[in-house]
């Protein structure tokens, strides 16, 4: 898994915008997963745990807040969920034609800093 | 103060997208390729799905008329790299020494020491893995997908990830469909919701059947840059 490099990343995001607002300590990041991308929150905690020692961000709780999977289908246009994880067809008129308009989302949303 | 307890301090809006460095990178990867006018391809797929016997096939079929390059990615080895030279292309190899994907910057490291104003046709080989390639884009023009038939016929159910955004779909190893219980139809239901415009080719690099059309597809891609 690819947990280390999104770490890294993560890390690079929050120390970049907390040294521009002058930031001594960066207590809190609020990060946004979409609930198809595949990233495992216990991971990267512990990867973070490591990796942000010795940095402004030394610490920091991360706080993940995970967007459901949203998809809508382009024939009659409802919008509806996984079921039970899975992919599905319309649950109204069984079209596979569907797009997913939520559940790809992994970003930083803010973070908190003193 | 608890610095766990949210809202104690200042709240700064950053709405950045994690792999945002990747995606510059692609994007610079992409320039690079345009300039020299290189066509390049991303074949993504499982360990053992044949993702380097149909880059051999495509090296002997459209050789005569392209130039090839090949990038392979792996954890380990070159023989990936020595496959697709001995098929007659140029051929670079990257050991991610772990990592489980390609990234925008390994494939600029690759590029580094091709010469693409002599490429037509650059074949990226991403590490066999149904997971992480889908996250990390390289630049390329479009994403192949290889799936085959003793995989299952679950695996877009599985891994929707990998299967998203997907350009066109090679469906490898026909051949083995009368000895394994492989759904085509709850398969392509599958890959149809997750890429409604998606290409498909079963085909056999085995007994070549279905090979061509695969081959007319990346030759008209090709062509038409």
């Amino acid at each position: 898994m690819h947990e280390l490099a999104i770490t890294q990343s993560i890390l690079e995001i929050a120390l970049r915008n907390g040294t521009r607002a002058n930031a001594t300590l960066i207590t809190d990041i609020y990060l946004v997963i979409g609930e198809l991308s595949s990233i495992i929150d216990n991971s990267v905690q512990f990867y973070w745990d490591i990796i942000s020692e010795g940095t402004l961000a030394e610490g920091a709780q991360l706080h993940f807040k995970r967007i459901p999977a949203r998809l809508q289908c382009l024939e009659c246009n409802s919008i509806y969920s996984l079921e039970r994880g899975e992919l599905v067809s319309c649950p109204n008129c069984d079209s596979t034609q569907v797009k997913v308009v939520a559940g790809n989302e992994f970003q930083m949303e803010s973070i908190e800093i003193e | 103060m608890n610095k766990n307890d949210p809202g104690q301090g200042k709240r700064i809006p950053v709405v950045e997208k994690i792999f945002n460095a990747n995606e510059l990178l692609a994007l610079d990867n992409r320039k690079q390729l345009d300039a020299a006018g290189v066509v390049g391809i991303n074949l993504m797929a499982s360990p053992g799905a044949g993702k380097t016997s149909l880059i051999e096939h495509t090296i002997w079929s459209l050789s005569n008329k392209y130039r090839l390059a090949v990038v392979d990615g792996d954890v380990a080895t070159s023989i990936d790299a020595d496959r697709a030279a001995a098929a007659g292309a140029t051929a670079i190899q990257i050991n991610t020494g772990g990592e489980c994907h390609l990234d925008a910057v390994m494939l600029r490291n690759a590029l580094e020491q091709l010469d693409l104003n002599d490429i037509d046709l650059l074949l990226v080989e991403n590490v066999g893995n149904l997971i992480c390639p889908a996250s990390f884009k390289l630049g390329t023009h479009k994403s192949v997908l290889i799936a085959s038939i003793p995989e299952g016929d679950d695996k877009p159910y599985k891994y929707p990830g990998m299967y998203q955004d997907v350009d066109a779909l090679v469906i490898n190893k026909t051949d083995l469909l009368p000895y394994i219980s492989f759904d085509m139809d709850y398969f392509r239901r599958g890959v149809e919701i997750l890429s409604p415009n998606l290409v498909t080719f079963p085909l056999s690099c085995r007994t070549k059947e279905g090979i061509d059309e695969w081959l007319n597809w990346l030759d008209k891609v090709v062509s038409n840059r």
